[in-house]
């Protein structure tokens, strides 16, 4: 491993993208394998800090994604260790078939960032949106798909590629947003869910942006003494944590599920198809984008616009549970 | 034309003031909207201006009209360039831009055609529009209609294969009816188009792949309306490619080919300088 070392401070100071962009400079220096591409998005991407320090390793495809992921494809035959970087809708969409056909049916260990994914683009439009890539990418065999909660999520999840082999896709936002985690120090393993709060009337079963709205939520809930509200931090949509969705039914009872994605094919849908399949009854929800083209608007607006900000969140949490929401008046101390 | 101007010499000054006029409003609209892709939007205004005010054939007062010629921006990181070109010759007032970008706006910084009047098609995803363009062009032979396809792209642009194999398209079904305008202003977003991805010779390109041919400077007028309004008609078989030599960020000397100016924000002051820059441009 890289010999990573993060501190409390960087949680509040840097990006979702400088963490990718600082970890794999990092792994870079470790191991000589590692190359990395890009469709002219180098300083969008943050991958351009791995490009600053290993100029030699580093290529910049132009703007032709579908070109780049096949070029990945075969500097991974020729014994490199490919991480390639751009948009979350050009890596997905724009070059799908690439990734499929080209990563995933041969098992290739090419690493795949989306950066700017969900509606984290706000007013670039549908264009750059990707609220459909966590769906594209978990139905590519292979394939194992990644959501990190904030930057310190996001740099484990890197380091943790320096010891898995094959094709994985991460999806980060612009990561503007406050972080998750209040630690750099915790213990993370794909494939794993982490528990962020306990509580037993619900579960809300997030990633990316969503854990930490979700966190919110609950707080807010608790302070009013509202339903108590276990949050799980789904950063593996796949291979998914089956035990703890079903941990959590059992034990709560109702599972809300939140994500910055359409509600069908992403995070929603995959525990659905889990406690479907389980028999389990439970009340259940998905938040998420509800199978529209966004409107136009800064993220934050676009979150509130479609309910998966801590208010929306809260109060799909007390609508779920037939409970009226409880406001503290803030203005009261 | 929607213009009143009696030949070339008014016409030329009608032009260049407006090139001034649009300058400072894609400026203000960088400021309002809280950012734009202003550099590539500066570097097109004579293009837009040419061809909106001068060699499309179409109604701003009835967008639709079914015999128009389709004007599709295939960089479609334009927005903040186009949208003020648009309420300029009359599709909207300029004040519905007032909250650009903003949430629930019609405008954000890609045009989206079911919001914005007078665009054609919703772009933004490079390499997308020649492709579209030759659909309309297809379907414009398969009426035997004589109105025409422009398609503004990129340089950087044209690195995506898609490009390329519209360009295959066009010159198989001998679209003389569709017209590619290059904006070449040699850069792209982490850099200059020869440093990321080089695209010279890029004339022998598209002559290559069976375009008529023509390089001009971009911003001059005289060669921009000499070229249009002589293209060869539409019944032609050749599909057209000019490529116009142009200035990324033109008349601001501080983004003129500065990579940092594809995106950016302007706070009132340099906002003003910038103002004060444009006064001054020459084209
Ligand atoms: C398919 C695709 N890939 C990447 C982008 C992100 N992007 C937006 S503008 C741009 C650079 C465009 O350069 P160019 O075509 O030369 O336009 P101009 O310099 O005129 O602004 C890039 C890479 C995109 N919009 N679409």
């Amino acid at each position: 491993m890289g010999g990573l070392s993060y501190t409390i401070e960087d949680l509040n100071s840097m990006t979702q993208g400088q963490f990718f962009g600082q970890t794999i400079a990092d792994l870079g220096k470790s191991d000589s394998s590692i190359v990395c591409l890009t469709a002219d998005l180098a300083k969008s991407s943050k991958i351009g800090t791995f490009f600053s320090a290993f100029p030699e390793r580093s290529f910049n495809m132009g703007i032709a994604e579908q070109n780049m992921v096949s070029v990945a494809a075969g500097l991974a035959l020729a014994g490199k260790k490919p991480y390639v970087a751009t948009f979350a809708c050009f890596a997905s969409m724009r070059a799908g078939e690439q990734v499929r056909t080209d990563i995933c049916y041969p098992n290739l260990n090419v690493k795949i960032i989306g950066t700017h994914a969900g509606l984290s683009m706000g007013n670039g439009g549908t264009t750059h949106h990707a609220t459909e890539d966590i769906g594209i990418m978990r139905t590519f065999a292979n394939m194992t798909v990644t959501v990190p909660a904030d930057g310190i999520e996001t740099a484990k999840i890197i380091q943790a590629c320096a010891n898995h082999y094959g094709p994985l896709y991460m999806r980060i936002g612009r990561g503007l947003e406050p972080p998750a985690y209040e630690t750099v120090d915790y213990n993370f393993k794909l494939g794993k869910a982490i528990t962020m709060k306990e509580g037993s009337d619900i579960s809300i079963i997030a990633c990316g942006n969503c854990v930490k709205a979700a966190m919110d939520a609950a707080d807010k809930l608790a302070d009013t003494e509202g339903p108590r509200v276990r949050v799980i931090n789904m950063h593996t949509i796949k291979p998914l944590d089956t035990e703890t969705i079903l941990k959590a039914a059992e034990e709560t009872g109702t599972i809300l599920t939140a994500e910055e994605h359409n509600i069908l094919g992403g995070l929603g849908s995959a525990v659905a198809e889990v406690l479907a399949e389980a028999g389990v009854q439970c009340k259940f929800k998905r938040l998420g984008i509800p199978d529209v083209f966004s409107v136009i608007g800064y993220p934050d607006d676009l979150y509130g616009h479609y309910k998966i900000d801590m208010e929306g969140i809260a109060d799909a949490v007390c609508e779920i549970m037939g409970v009226e929401r409880k406001k503290i008046d803030e203005d009261a101390d | 034309m929607l213009h009143n101007c009696q030949n070339r010499e008014e016409l030329m000054k009608f032009l260049t003031k407006k090139s001034v006029d649009i300058r400072k409003k894609i400026i203000q609209l960088v400021v309002t909207a809280g950012g734009g892709h202003v550099g590539g939007g500066l570097s097109m205004t004579e293009i837009l201006l040419t061809m909106y005010y001068h060699i499309l054939n179409i109604d701003p007062k009835n967008p639709s009209k079914p015999d128009r010629d389709r004007f599709i921006l295939s960089k479609g990181h334009g927005g903040v360039g186009i949208c003020p070109v648009l309420a300029d010759v009359g599709y909207y007032p300029e004040d519905m831009m007032m909250d650009f970008n903003q949430y629930l706006s019609p405008f954000g910084m890609h045009p989206d055609m079911k919001k914005v009047p007078g665009i054609d098609m919703s772009t933004g995803s490079l390499g997308h529009g020649l492709s579209i363009s030759v659909g309309l062009a297809i379907g414009a032979r398969l009426d035997k209609t004589s109105w025409r396809v422009f398609c503004l792209l990129g340089d950087g642009e044209c690195n995506e294969g898609s490009v390329w194999e519209a360009a295959m398209a066009a010159h198989h079904y001998k679209l003389g009816n569709l017209i590619a305008i290059v904006d070449r202003n040699q850069h792209m977003l982490d850099g200059p188009t020869e440093k990321i991805m080089s695209l010279e010779p890029l004339e022998d390109k598209w002559k290559a792949f069976g375009f008529n041919t023509k390089v001009i400077k971009g911003h001059d007028y005289q060669e921009l309306l000499d070229t249009f309004e002589k293209l060869p008609p539409a019944t032609n078989e050749n599909p057209v490619c000019i490529i116009c030599n142009t200035v990324k960020g033109k008349g601001v000397s501080f983004m003129e080919n500065e990579p940092k100016w594809h995106y950016g924000g302007l706070d009132e002051d340099a906002a003003k300088s910038a103002i004060t820059d444009i006064d001054k441009m020459t084209l």
